[in-house]
């Protein structure tokens, strides 16, 4: 993601100057863009999630918390006592332990990578970057059609099994966890690669020599000196890879075949089949407050660019 | 000598061979598609041969070309005014003095990256009802332009970071009013950046899919949109025709914008 979602900036925050004429008026038509059309919705989101569903989709403008309980219970229709039932819960559990997952093997496969393009030489380096930067700029809905293709029980992975006799049936990994799991890897890895590989390329190599001179072996040189030093790129990353992977649709929906919900899945059905739009604003609402924590740890982490500057 | 015993510290057992598995699955998925969309039979496992039949009947599909237009009108139209607001924008942050809530402005023009995209799928999609918008082309242009402007915005002020305003101080000084020391001295200097903008935002619109299929109304179908359609019904050839011809669209506009907006200031 060349540049990303990148909460530093390079001014000084205790500017004392307030905004000139000039400058409000060439900022007004973004902000003004953004504030109506982005601002406004999430406000409308959060409306709607404390309203009552309509019958025919849309919302009565009455007030109810009803939508946030129906995470976790179910409303019995005769005695209206509250029952408990974890179906939706189920389904941020998935997202969750998806994400989670997804997270860790980017991190597994990012950092060697990360580090194998930061020891290339400088022009080398800016093509493996070009490489690895690419595939973010590729159609998401194509990519994970042609992760779909290739994990198909008719796919060209099975037929290779089969064809070279290692196998005699297909193995089923279309429409499975493993699959979506697949497609959030597939999907966010060079989020990872690009912050970690960022901290690392700041890395003086001459230390890696100074602690080998004190006697420290190669592994441990990585555990106590390359990675404290890269923390702030590995947690960026993860970050990167955990958020969208939460809140991802197109992987849960193409590659799960719309039978393993995420979150993503879940909202987008309340809006389309299911018509439940305060359950689905409910979800919503869930969901933002989970990466807004996210991003609140991300933005205490201290900054790598300034003890560099 | 201790030059070489620090090249050989640097190197991991594995490193190597992990990074290769990463470029494997990055770009794996995408090659097998490609050469599967030049397959002669309709059969997925079997090669039967190379042929640019399946090209041939995109191209002749009448849904296929309404969402081309579709998508071709919404992604000009949203990219230009989203680059135009990011303009307008970078010189305000970049060129004009720091003012109190800078940084508040800056996380609003990248609060469209922030906020995943589903929730403001939905968000725009009640939004627009509520205000009685009603849902077509209009309503897609309006939401790619927003969560384009981010996209647009990022290169223009990387560039405009890299240009020192003295240029424009000596336009002033010989007696170039505004206009004309942004439209002939900063203007053509910014061009690579507001270029590479320009693209990425019409490649992020372009390939948008979760957004557009919740606001985009009946006969605003673009193309992303027509392939998932497809998707849905079952896999045949086509779709691996017409996802190569969109993979190369993005591969080519990225490494465009990539290579002007790296070119060398003068």
């Amino acid at each position: 993601m060349a540049g990303g979602i990148n909460l530093q900036t390079n001014w000084s925050t205790k500017a004392s100057n307030s905004i000139s004429g000039k400058q409000f008026l060439q900022l007004f038509p973004a902000m003004a863009a953004i504030s109506f059309f982005l601002i406004g919705p999430l406000t409308f989101i959060l409306i709607y999630s404390f309203l009552t569903p309509g019958t025919y989709g849309g919302v009565e403008w009455q007030f109810s918390t009803e939508s946030y309980l129906q995470f976790l219970f179910e409303r019995d229709l005769i005695t209206d006592e509250l029952i408990f039932e974890n179906a939706y819960l189920l389904v941020f559990l998935r997202s969750l332990v998806l994400a989670l997952i997804a997270t860790i093997s980017c991190l597994l496969i990012g950092f060697p990578t990360a580090f194998f393009i930061a020891t290339r030489s400088e022009h080398n380096r800016n093509m493996w970057v070009l490489l690895i930067t690419v595939p973010y700029w590729v159609n998401l809905l194509i990519r994970t059609v042609s992760m779909l293709f290739i994990l198909r029980d008719e796919g060209p992975i099975n037929a290779a099994l089969i064809g070279t006799g290692i196998i005699s049936e297909p193995i089923h990994m279309a429409y499975t966890n493993f699959a979506i799991g697949m497609g959030l890897i597939y999907s966010y890895l060079p989020f990872m690669v690009l912050p970690v590989y960022a901290s690392l390329e700041r890395f003086d190599f001459r230390l890696m020599k100074a602690a080998y001179d004190l006697y420290a072996g190669r592994w441990s040189i990585l555990l106590r000196v390359i990675l404290p030093v890269v923390k702030p790129g590995l947690i960026a990353g993860s970050l990167l890879v955990f958020i969208p992977c939460l809140g991802a649709f197109i992987a849960p929906d193409i590659l799960g075949g719309g039978k393993k919900l995420m979150i993503g899945n879940l909202i987008a059905m309340q809006f389309q089949a299911s018509r439940n739009w305060p359950f689905g604003s409910a979800a919503a609402m869930i969901l933002l407050t989970i990466v807004l924590i996210a991003l609140t740890v991300a933005a205490r982490q201290p900054r790598p660019g300034k003890e560099v500057a | 000598m201790m030059a070489g015993h620090a090249e050989k510290l640097k190197k991991f057992p594995g490193f190597l061979t992990v990074t290769i598995g990463c470029l494997v699955l990055l770009y794996a998925p995408m090659i097998v598609i490609s050469v599967y969309s030049f397959n002669a039979t309709r059969s997925i496992t079997k090669w039967g041969g190379f042929s640019l039949g399946w090209y041939a009947k995109v191209f002749a599909n009448p849904e296929i070309q309404r969402a081309t237009v579709n998508s071709l009108v919404i992604a000009v139209s949203a990219s230009t005014l989203a680059t135009l607001l990011a303009l307008l924008a970078a010189i305000a942050m970049v060129r004009g003095r720091a003012f109190r809530g800078q940084e508040g402005v800056y996380v609003l023009i990248n609060l469209p990256l922030l906020v995943p995209e589903i929730i403001s799928a939905v968000g725009s999609l009640i939004f627009f009802l509520a205000i009685g918008i009603s849902l077509g082309l209009m309503t897609v242009m309006i939401a790619h332009t927003i969560f384009c402007i981010p996209f647009a915005y990022l290169p223009i002020s990387a560039r405009l970071q890299g240009i020192e305003d003295h240029y424009e101080q000596a336009a002033r000084d010989l007696y170039a009013n505004a206009w004309q020391s942004f439209r002939y001295v900063l203007a053509p200097m910014m061009l690579p950046g507001i270029v590479s903008g320009y693209m990425l935002a019409f490649i992020i619109s372009l390939d948008d899919f979760i957004i557009t299929n919740m606001v985009a109304g009946p006969g605003a179908t673009t193309l992303p949109l027509a392939i998932y359609g497809m998707v849905r019904i079952g896999f045949t050839p086509e779709i691996n025709a017409i996802s190569t011809l969109m993979l190369l669209a993005s591969l080519v506009v990225v490494t465009l914008s990539y290579l002007i907006g790296r070119t060398k200031r003068n």
